[in-house]
């Protein structure tokens, strides 16, 4: 247990999110780590996507969303004016609820990331990095002879994988996954849960996810978020079993949700 | 009966037709279940009756408009008094005319003799007509009305006929503006067709001496004309889709970026509007401002710099000019076709780590571009079909050069020479104007269908 701080990745602390007036989330503290991957699970609008997107910083893109609290990522305050967004972007990747592959081809979109963070300085190099990220996604197979075909052609399961490949291309130190199988049917999203098993120990995984068996089959820290507040948070087994709250139990039992 | 108080008087009775239908149906029982309530309501039934009242009546009226003077004029011709008119030509055409007017008084009195003795049979023949016309009218419409007012029953399904005949008269709308362009395009065919009788296609289109102004004398030069439009091709490319497209595609691109990606919602809120309006104003405006301002400041510029051979109208001004009057059009279709793009695409960028600028330029305008491209050509084919600003600002002379500070001339240009002033409608300078204006509307229309196909395609590929 004892190199469970050293494995800590990011922590929010009183973590507030604000769009405007209207409070969504309520002085959350969270710890995401290394060696788990802990799902963000609750009601529709109860805040869980809205703090998963803190983590990144992409709620910047919303006009009239505010932060408070503290976020770190390896003792570094996030929302410091001393961090850049776009490498903190580049350390923690998101994979996101539909499959939005850029109408380019399979090389292109994996290459993305590589080419405008300048971290293949050479074509070889970038191939390299493209295969590796196809690979540790489980889609290298499928579209090794056809990389030049636009990825928008790929099923949805493959979309979400070329996703995921093009997230990790850049081998970020965090992927945050927001509800990334809602979009797919049950073969897809068993392969996405498989991958999220094998990527699991390599990133700091944090999944938001609607399904609660998916939740309990893949997570090993489950975070349950109701109205903007965090109710409970622990070891999935835990909350999955021997819920402490009330809500918690009624949710997870299907009483509501 | 004159015409117009007839018209008066269909239509006052389409409206009591229309109230009394009204009030009848207005009466009927509406309590009870949903099976037995009336079908229609009360004002589709008025709308019905008093349809029936005004339509056939005034169609009959239309009808009778056009017949009935060809009538009135058998009918003088038959009298004694005709027998003096000559017997062809513009003099009997001229004197019947005369008498015309003089039956229906629109003049007091008139210049031919002739024409006062033709008057009496003229006025006579015209009052029996007339009131065939008038009694006919008002027979169909009480006939209409009483045919539908007899209709107006709980059950009468008054609502769809209304409907239909909506749908007609919506129908017919739409044909007019339809059928108005195949008659143009006829005329062009047709005028163009008389061209080409007289000049071969192929020096038309492959030529490139213009002068079309045919001489009076054999021993004038150009007297046979030339009509090698090339010269005239490339001016009107030159100008519009060239240099004015340098200046609109950059700039129009740009504040759609500024606009959709960069731009405050209270900065949009002003600065779209006033995007707007230089869409709006009129291009005579802009065609003095070519003409007054920017040329002669284009050559004091290019004489200033050493090139002599500035012309104080200029390819460039007319270009320039034109460029600023489409930028608002390039821009509103790059805004649409950027917004157009899904935010989960612009998101995908941005969570990489992408910047906003990365992410424009990798992303969002590569998706736009199909939109951007249909946009842009829709902006040359306007930009060639542009005629003021060209008229005043390019010049006349069919020069074939690709020097922008020397004049030049376009398609539209032409045309509007060839065709202001006294004209002969039979002279190959004056049915040249129409061989260009096929061109010209063949060029755009080919533009149009590829950009909006263009446009068509990409929009399909986000929904």
């Amino acid at each position: 247990m004892e190199n469970m701080t050293e494995t800590l990745k990011m922590t929010a602390r009183d973590v507030s999110v604000f769009y405007g007036a209207k409070q969504a989330i309520k002085s959350v503290s969270i710890d995401i780590d290394m060696a788990n991957v802990t799902a963000f699970i609750g009601p529709s609008g109860c805040g869980k996507s809205t703090f998963l997107r803190t983590l990144n910083r992409m709620n910047d893109t919303i006009s009239g969303a505010r932060v408070e609290g503290r976020i770190e990522l390896d003792g570094e305050d996030i929302y410091a004016s001393s961090m850049d967004v776009v490498q903190l972007r580049a350390r923690v990747g998101m994979v996101f609820q539909k499959p939005n592959p850029f109408p380019k081809s399979i090389y292109e979109n994996v290459a993305y990331g590589p080419r405008i963070h300048g971290l293949a300085p050479a074509k070889a190099d970038l191939d390299r990095m493209v295969e590796s990220a196809l690979r540790k996604a489980g889609l290298w197979d499928e579209v090794k002879d056809r990389l030049n075909e636009s990825g928008t052609a790929l099923s949805g399961g493959q979309q979400q994988r070329l996703c995921i490949a093009r997230a990790i291309a850049v081998d970020p130190e965090v992927v945050l996954m927001d509800e990334p199988c809602s979009a797919l049917d049950p073969i897809a999203t068993a392969k996405i849960e498989e991958l999220i098993h094998e990527l699991r120990g390599r990133y700091a995984i944090a999944i938001v996810t609607h399904n609660m068996q998916q939740a309990a089959r893949v997570s090993q820290k489950t975070a349950f978020f109701h109205l903007g507040t965090l109710v409970e948070y622990g070891d999935t087994s835990e909350i999955f079993t021997n819920p402490r709250e009330e809500r918690t139990k009624d949710y997870i039992t299907g009483r509501y949700g | 009966m004159s015409t117009l108080a007839l018209l008066f008087l269909v239509l006052g009775l389409g409206l009591i037709a229309w109230i009394s239908a009204r009030v009848r149906a207005s009466r009927f029982v509406i309590t009870g279940p949903a099976s037995q309530r009336p079908h229609s309501l009360p004002a589709y039934h008025a709308w019905y009756v008093g349809l029936w009242v005004a339509v056939p009546a005034l169609l009959f009226l239309a009808v009778w408009a056009s017949v009935s003077p060809g009538l009135v004029t058998q009918a003088v011709l038959a009298t004694p008094a005709a027998a003096e008119l000559p017997s062809f030509g513009m003099e009997r055409a001229a004197i019947l005319g005369e008498a015309r007017a003089l039956a229906d008084g629109s003049i007091k009195a008139a210049f031919n003799p002739k024409a006062t003795a033709l008057a009496p049979a003229f006025a006579q023949a015209l009052g029996f007509y007339g009131t065939i016309g008038a009694v006919v009218a008002l027979l169909l419409a009480f006939a209409g009305g009483a045919y539908a007012f007899t209709k107006v029953k709980p059950d009468f399904r008054a609502r769809t006929r209304v409907e239909r005949l909506v749908m007609g008269a919506l129908l017919i709308a739409s044909l007019v503006a339809i059928l108005t362009t195949i008659g143009i395009v006829a005329s062009l065919i047709f005028e163009s067709a008389r061209f080409f009788s007289m000049v071969s296609p192929i020096e038309f289109l492959f030529g490139t001496q213009w002068s079309p102004q045919t001489a009076i004398r054999a021993d004038q030069v150009g007297s046979s004309g030339a009509f090698g439009a090339v010269p005239l091709f490339w001016g009107t490319i030159f100008v519009g889709a060239i240099i004015a497209m340098i200046v609109a595609i950059p700039l129009g691109l740009m504040s759609a970026i500024y606009l959709t990606q960069y731009a405050k919602a209270s900065t949009r809120r002003w600065v779209k509007p006033i995007l707007e309006i230089l869409a709006g104003v009129p291009t005579v405006v802009y065609g003095y401002f070519a003409a007054l301002t920017v040329a002669p400041a284009l050559r004091d510029i290019a004489v200033a710099v050493g090139i002599s051979s500035a012309s104080s109208e200029s390819a460039l001004a007319a270009g320039l000019v034109m460029g600023v009057m489409i930028i608002p059009f390039v821009s509103s279709m790059a805004d649409d076709s950027i917004a157009a793009v899904p935010q989960a695409m612009k998101d995908g960028s941005l969570a990489m780590g992408a910047t906003s600028s990365e992410t424009i330029r990798k992303v969002l305008l590569p998706a736009a571009l199909p939109g951007v491209v249909g946009g842009v050509l829709l902006a040359v084919s306007r930009a060639i079909g542009e005629t003021m600003i060209v008229v005043m600002a390019a010049g006349l002379a069919a020069n074939l050069t690709a020097n922008p500070f020397s004049s030049v001339t376009t398609v539209t240009t032409q045309i509007v020479q060839l065709l202001t002033g006294d004209q002969e409608f039979d002279s190959a300078k004056t049915l040249a104007a129409f061989a260009l204006g096929l061109v010209l509307f063949v060029i755009t229309l080919l533009l149009n269908i590829v950009a909006l196909r263009v446009v068509k395609k990409y929009r399909e590929a986000y929904e």
